[in-house]
């Protein structure tokens, strides 16, 4: 250890009195839980700020895959996708919706490392006023994450002559997103408190990642598809988020009755699609209560 | 007033290893408590339980007699925690760390920044508060872990093994700053496999050994106890052991001689337990000289805290730590700390 602790300076390092009382401290809930989440938001923050790289490979990854996968199907015949849609203005909502996806499903990931490395202990040491805030600063951080990879995507996907929504519609797809990624980040939040350590986390995500996006409307539209795929298709929610979104760009008239999608089972609305979408985030969020009152209690 | 932490029949087991079987110990307000014990004898276990991070099986745990079972927020804003192994966010620096601690334990900001400044400069980290604690020394990751542990006034402190894998010089600096904080009023309870370290800071010692506290009181009471000083006797460098058995019998016949054992892994160095008084080395002496056998060194002590070990449990410390490696399983460990 280099240098030495002065001792002989006179500082005030008695326990405070009002720790000494065995009455509860008086403290207001509410402002702690709100303290203590804008801290942990801040650390997150603090993280991606100095380590930049998952930010940037976030966005770079989706346009690469705008570029190339849009130039693999570019001389397929304009209008097969409907609607006079080249493949790359097709592919557009597929890869905003995977880009905040696939961050959403990394969302326990900083978690578990905090488990493993004993990061979590000192969280859960301390009189968090509920250790749910751990739990929501992770859920902020990655929102506002997907926000910024997904107007990226559209920025560029502008620039590539897809065109941009209008406000109203941008709004919408925030509101898409923001269901979505509160859902899978649950989901993944899960899975964190459920598997042992990150090398089954990566695991279970490297899983459940690519077979979920080719299995919805991400890169081809249900009518391709053979039956027993278009059932699963349209029981997967990325489906529903996908679809609106699309919808947004193809359509200058749109309200929540429009016809976004023809699923098996029926035509689906852009309201629909929304409340799919709610239910989703609504379940996910419910069925991993227990374990994490189970872990964080 | 009531004691700074009780543990009343404390047991907590993983699984089929029961972790702590029995324990049961006061800390009063304002002393040092060291908690000394072998690898694997519970001494985590025990602190994991008292820190809520671990929920007994059964048992009473206390605060300043606040319940930890039932009001943890409470018993948490009271203590103050520095586990073994120092989670410390590298990307951070060490400011940011502490203010991040500061929100975790609601203090105002203002009051905050005070804090964390004279916590800093208490410490010696004022260099070193705005460079990312991933380029810390073991020693420097320390400090900072300590003054995270104390940025809210705890009433009680505890330490799990805080001087582990430090050099001699942190030790020392670290018992310095602990002996600091007792004298300004804060209870701290530490752990320790270092006998050492219990000897030098504890007002008073529990002794656990798998799972069970089996001896407790002030270093002095526990050796006290045990009666009897310690002698050391080396008849030559490298003793002949039938000379030392020799010796060893007739110095079993002394009245103020109450055992005497041969020491094979001291070079037949002779181990005896004397009755303390002025004349017992002079004797000693002259029945050697008596007998024609030389003496090439010679020592008195009072018995040491790993007697009082080796008194209760038929085995030192060492051998105890020793064994106790052999049979450790570090995946169940890890999976015990992680929640």
């Amino acid at each position: 250890m280099s240098g030495t602790i002065d001792t002989s300076t006179s500082v005030n390092l008695q326990p405070n009195d009002r720790l000494r009382s065995r009455e509860p401290l008086d403290s207001d809930g509410f402002a702690d839980f709100i303290q203590e989440t804008l801290a942990l938001t801040k650390r997150l923050f603090i993280q991606l700020q100095r380590r930049p790289s998952t930010l940037i490979a976030g966005i770079v990854q989706p346009l690469m895959w705008l570029v190339l996968f849009g130039a693999l199907f570019q001389n397929a015949p304009k209008g097969m996708m409907g609607n006079d849609l080249s493949y790359g203005q097709f592919l557009g909502a597929g890869l905003i919706v995977f880009t905040a996806f696939v961050g959403a499903l990394n969302a326990g990931l900083p978690v578990m490392f905090d488990r493993e490395f004993g990061f979590l202990n000192r969280l859960l040491v301390a009189p968090l006023a509920s250790r749910y805030s751990i739990v929501a600063a992770s859920a902020i951080y990655i929102v506002a994450l997907s926000f910024v990879q997904t107007g990226a995507i559209i920025g560029v996907n502008a620039l590539m002559g897809a065109g941009l929504p209008s406000i109203a519609g941008l709004g919408i797809i925030a509101l898409i997103i923001l269901l979505l990624v509160l859902g899978v980040t649950a989901l993944s939040l899960g899975f964190t408190f459920a598997l042992p350590g990150h090398i089954e986390l990566i695991a279970v995500i490297f899983v459940i990642n690519l077979p979920l996006l080719f299995a919805s409307t991400a890169l081809a539209p249900l009518t391709f598809m053979p039956q027993w795929l278009q059932m699963v298709a349209s029981l997967n929610p990325l489906t529903y988020a996908i679809e609106p979104i699309r919808y947004l760009y193809n359509h200058q008239q749109w309200d929540l009755s429009s016809i976004v999608l023809q699923a098996p089972g029926g035509a689906v609305s852009f309201g629909t699609s929304l409340l799919i979408l709610v239910g989703f985030a609504a379940l996910t969020l419910t069925a991993i209560q227990p374990l994490l009152k189970r872990r964080l209690a | 007033m009531a004691a700074a932490v009780s543990i009343q029949n404390l047991c907590k087991s993983y699984g089929t290893v029961p972790g702590v079987k029995d324990v049961s110990f006061q800390v009063e307000q304002g002393e040092i408590f060291g908690l000394l014990g072998p690898n694997g004898a519970g001494k985590t276990t025990t602190l994991r339980c008292l820190c809520t991070l671990a929920k007994p099986d059964s048992g009473t745990i206390e605060i300043s007699g606040v319940s930890v079972l039932e009001q943890p927020r409470e018993a948490r804003k009271r203590l103050g925690y520095v586990a073994q192994e120092v989670a410390l966010d590298k990307i951070l620096t060490g400011r940011e760390l502490l203010e991040l601690q500061a929100a975790l334990y609601h203090i105002p900001k203002a009051e905050a920044r005070q804090r964390i400044e004279v916590l800093l400069e208490v410490l010696d980290l004022q260099s070193y508060a705005d460079r990312k604690t991933g380029t810390y020394s073991g020693g420097l990751k320390r400090r900072i872990d300590l003054a995270a542990g104390l940025l809210h006034q705890p009433e009680v402190l505890i330490l799990d093994e805080p001087t582990v894998g430090l050099d001699i010089e942190s030790r020392i600096v670290v018992w310095d700053f602990l002996r600091q904080l007792r004298a300004s009023g804060t209870t701290i309870l530490i752990t320790s496999h270092y006998l050492e370290e219990v000897d030098a800071l504890a007002d008073r010692v529990g002794i656990i050994d798998r799972g069970l506290v089996i001896a407790e009181g002030t270093p002095a009471e526990l050796k006290n106890k045990l009666g009897g000083d310690r002698i050391t006797l080396r008849i030559r460098e490298f003793t002949p052991l039938s000379e030392a058995e020799t010796a060893q019998k007739m110095l079993s016949e002394l009245p103020c001689v109450q055992a005497a054992i041969v020491n094979a892994t001291s070079a037949n160095s002779l181990n005896l337990v004397v009755t303390p008084n002025r004349d017992v080395l002079m004797t000693i002496q002259q029945s050697l000289q008596t007998a024609g056998i030389p003496i090439f060194g010679i020592s008195q002590s009072r018995p040491s805290l790993d007697d009082v070990y080796l008194a209760a449990t038929g085995k030192t410390l060492l051998d105890a730590e020793l064994s106790a490696a052999g049979s450790r399983d570090l995946k169940a460990e890890q999976k015990q700390s992680m929640r």
